[in-house]
């Protein structure tokens, strides 16, 4: 799954380049996401920016990622679509994650 | 998309999806994960001409999804060769649904209640599945399940404009 992974102040930011996350997609999704942040800093922003569309399988796999983070480590969300957006909501995972209109104000709000 | 051999649905099993008075969109695809992915978008892109407002339009996508999903995972064990029939016709009541398929019956004879999770747990403890069949009860309207002839038939509608 391509992803670009970035340093922005003290936290990673990973950029989905996928415009879905579902069945078909969310091992390697959860995958490549728990490598990439493995060993990276306490906060990890998940930028969704280009994905258009999630289902329930994606919404397990951004579970999964959360969990399979180090107990010191955060997952936040930034840049969620509208049905992404609706997803989270309808299903109360927005009291799980923190959710940001951009990766900035993420790492704003988490400067330590 | 090729046809895998079926015989379509008997007349004596009237849905509103295959009522008469407007478009038809009518689909079989096989249970596996790619194939669920592009035969759910080709039924959306197939709605173009009734132009559903965005949400409307991704949440029937999600929707569809996640009944096929269900199909493919839990009816057809993760088989990736069993068929699925997706007929679609919009109505002035909305967009209404008819999913068949020939894999195991639902457990006790009906879909799932649908609950929303617990998310009030540790962390370890979070569920990572179990929301397909929440989303689908709070979004899709009407919803109606039957077992025939070992075939399951799920039907339902989703509400546009103001219906």
């Amino acid at each position: 799954m391509p992803l670009k992974s970035q340093k922005m102040g003290d936290a990673l930011v990973l950029t989905m380049t996928d415009d879905r996350i579902d069945a078909a997609s969310s091992i390697r999704f959860k995958d490549e996401i728990a490598a990439a942040a493995r060993g990276g800093p306490h906060q990890i922003v998940l930028d969704l920016t280009r994905v258009e569309f999630i289902d329930s399988s994606g919404l397990g796999a951004v579970v999964a990622v959360m969990k399979a983070l180090a107990p010191e480590q955060r997952l936040d969300l930034a840049n969620l679509a509208p049905i992404v957006d609706k997803v989270f909501r309808l299903t109360r995972m927005d009291s799980v994650f923190a959710i940001y209109p951009d990766a900035q104000t993420a790492v704003r709000a988490h400067v330590a | 998309m090729r046809k895998p051999p079926f015989v379509p649905m008997s007349p004596d099993a009237p849905a509103p999806a295959d009522a008469p008075g407007s478009t038809l969109i009518r689909l079989i695809l096989k249970s596996a994960p790619e194939e669920v992915r592009t035969g759910v978008q080709s039924v959306i892109l197939q709605l173009d001409p009734v132009h559903l407002d965005p949400d409307e339009r991704s949440t029937l996508e999600l929707v569809l999804a996640e009944i096929v999903n269900n199909i493919a995972e839990h009816a057809y064990c993760g088989r990736p060769d069993g068929w699925i029939e997706i007929l679609v016709r919009p109505r002035p009541e909305g967009i209404c649904c008819r999913i068949s398929d020939e894999g195991k019956p639902m457990p006790g004879g009906k879909p799932p209640p649908g609950l929303l999770q617990d998310l009030n747990v540790p962390v370890k403890d979070l569920p990572e599945g179990g929301f397909g069949w929440f989303l689908i009860s709070d979004l899709a309207k009407d919803l109606t399940y039957e077992r025939q002839k070992g075939r399951n038939t799920l039907r339902f509608r989703m509400a546009i404009g103001a219906a």
